[in-house]
């Protein structure tokens, strides 16, 4: 389990508790958090659970791979801190995550 | 005006597999697709993907299912209409009429709607003035190269799309830019070999890691200027730009039609998967219930259901039957099914 702030692209944080094994995009939809569409369902396809990743805890995030950064490619507004939340899986080491959504999804 | 007994909006899976159970029951289909291929997110996003849960096939890719439903359809004989989005529906009589972009009209007793997320449509860039120069400079898609004859252009995009086109237009355009956000470019090694090639032959120019940072002109564009996010900023004068950023699902018109919605889903009822309006069917990853499960092995089932719904609509003077097609003499004629004896 771990703690994470969702910050949507107008300001507003949700922070909540999410399961370990569940993926960012999940502790999302699971929780009706707005900005994030996950429209393929977390198969790494689509591109629409874009999020920037807090700058302290990307380094800390297991490596992106090269699927996830083909996908990114399509994400609305990439940046350097630019992660899909269907490819981070929560552990207890996230505890204090923090996550910013673009202005879309796309 | 096509008549016909159900128009399906959608041409994935689920789509494809009630185009079969409507044709055991005697029901004439037409299906409808915005995308230019049959197959819907099996062959848009993951055709070479491997796929582990449809029942009684062990593993399958999307391309392969695709082929398989097309192989299983067949003896019913259906017209696709691709590249066409619906866009209107409104009631006569008992029947539906159903517009589409392509300017068909189809008169119909019923509509399933198996769209999935919604109508694949190209990613356009993020900065407003795209949208003023849209089709007028700023182009998603190339229908005519020629077009593109000695002009200055720009294409953005790391895939097949922007490196395949960067190349082509290379022999006709008097310039082209090709811009990518990263220095590796996910299209065919290939390819991206024989940009870098051109490269140095001076034929083609390559920015990277750039994006889009603003668009400039007035009727016209005459110029746009990118920027890295250390902040180089560079000026490209030029007479057209390209994005080639793949594509994306819109729920589109489907929103416009005086349909329950929760989120981008419909709400069905699970006794035959009929939306708040008569004769209008939702299935597949676009319909919603208590329990839905996203799965296509789910999208059969619904579509199995909606279908004998459409029968009664559809010949209301006629007693459906359920039959099996083991044993079926009349379910035998309609798969064009030889007797073996």
């Amino acid at each position: 389990m771990a703690k994470i702030t969702y910050i949507e692209h107008n300001g507003k944080h949700h922070t909540l508790d999410v399961a370990s094994e569940l993926t960012v995009m999940e502790g999302a939809i699971q929780n009706n958090i707005p900005g994030i569409d996950a429209d393929c369902g977390g198969a790494c396809a689509c591109a629409t659970c874009h999020v920037y990743v807090d700058e302290k805890w990307f380094k800390k995030l297991p490596k992106i791979e090269s699927a996830e950064e083909d996908m990114l490619d399509m994400a609305y507004e990439p940046n350097k801190y630019s992660r899909l939340g269907c490819q981070i899986t929560v552990t207890d080491d996230l505890d204090g995550l923090v996550v910013k959504m673009p202005s879309k999804q796309g | 005006m096509i008549k016909t007994d159900v128009v399906i909006i959608g041409a994935g899976p689920v789509g494809l597999f009630v185009v079969q159970q409507l044709g055991l029951i005697g029901l004439k289909a037409e299906v409808v697709d915005n995308l230019d291929k049959i197959g819907g997110q099996c062959i848009e996003l993951y055709p070479d993907k491997p796929i582990y849960d449809i029942p009684a096939v062990p593993e399958c890719t999307g391309k392969t299912l695709t082929e398989n439903l097309l192989e299983q359809i067949k003896p019913f004989k259906t017209n696709f209409h691709l590249n066409e989005r619906v866009q209107e529906i409104s009631k006569e009589q008992k029947n539906w009429k159903v517009s589409t972009s392509g300017k068909k009209t189809f008169l119909t007793p019923n509509i399933i709607i198996a769209a999935g997320v919604g109508s694949f449509e190209p990613r356009k860039f993020s900065i407003k003035e795209a949208e003023k120069f849209e089709n007028n400079g700023v182009f998603y898609s190339i229908k005519d190269k020629t077009y593109f004859k000695n002009k200055k252009i720009c294409i953005f995009g790391g895939g097949d799309s922007a490196l395949d086109w960067a190349i082509e237009l290379s022999k006709i355009a008097s310039e082209v830019t090709l811009v990518h956000r990263r220095d590796e470019f996910r299209g065919a090694e290939h390819s991206a070999k024989v940009a870098r090639e051109l490269e140095k032959e001076g034929k083609l120019k390559i920015k990277t890691p750039f994006q889009i940072k603003s668009i400039e002109g007035d009727n016209k564009i005459t110029g746009i200027t990118i920027n890295t996010e250390e902040g180089k900023i560079e000026k490209i004068s030029l007479d057209c730009v390209l994005g080639f950023f793949g594509l994306i699902m819109k729920l589109g018109p489907i929103a416009e039609w005086g349909l329950n919605l929760e989120k981008k889903t419909i709400p069905v009822n699970t006794e035959n998967f009929q939306t708040n309006k008569e004769g209008i069917f939702a299935i597949g990853d676009i319909c919603n219930y208590p329990g839905k499960l996203k799965l296509i092995l789910s999208g059969f089932h619904e579509g199995a259901l909606a279908a004998r719904a459409c029968f009664k609509l559809a010949r209301p003077n006629e007693k459906y039957r359920f039959e099996f097609t083991t044993t079926s003499k009349t379910l035998h004629e309609r798969l064009g099914v030889k007797k073996s004896n």
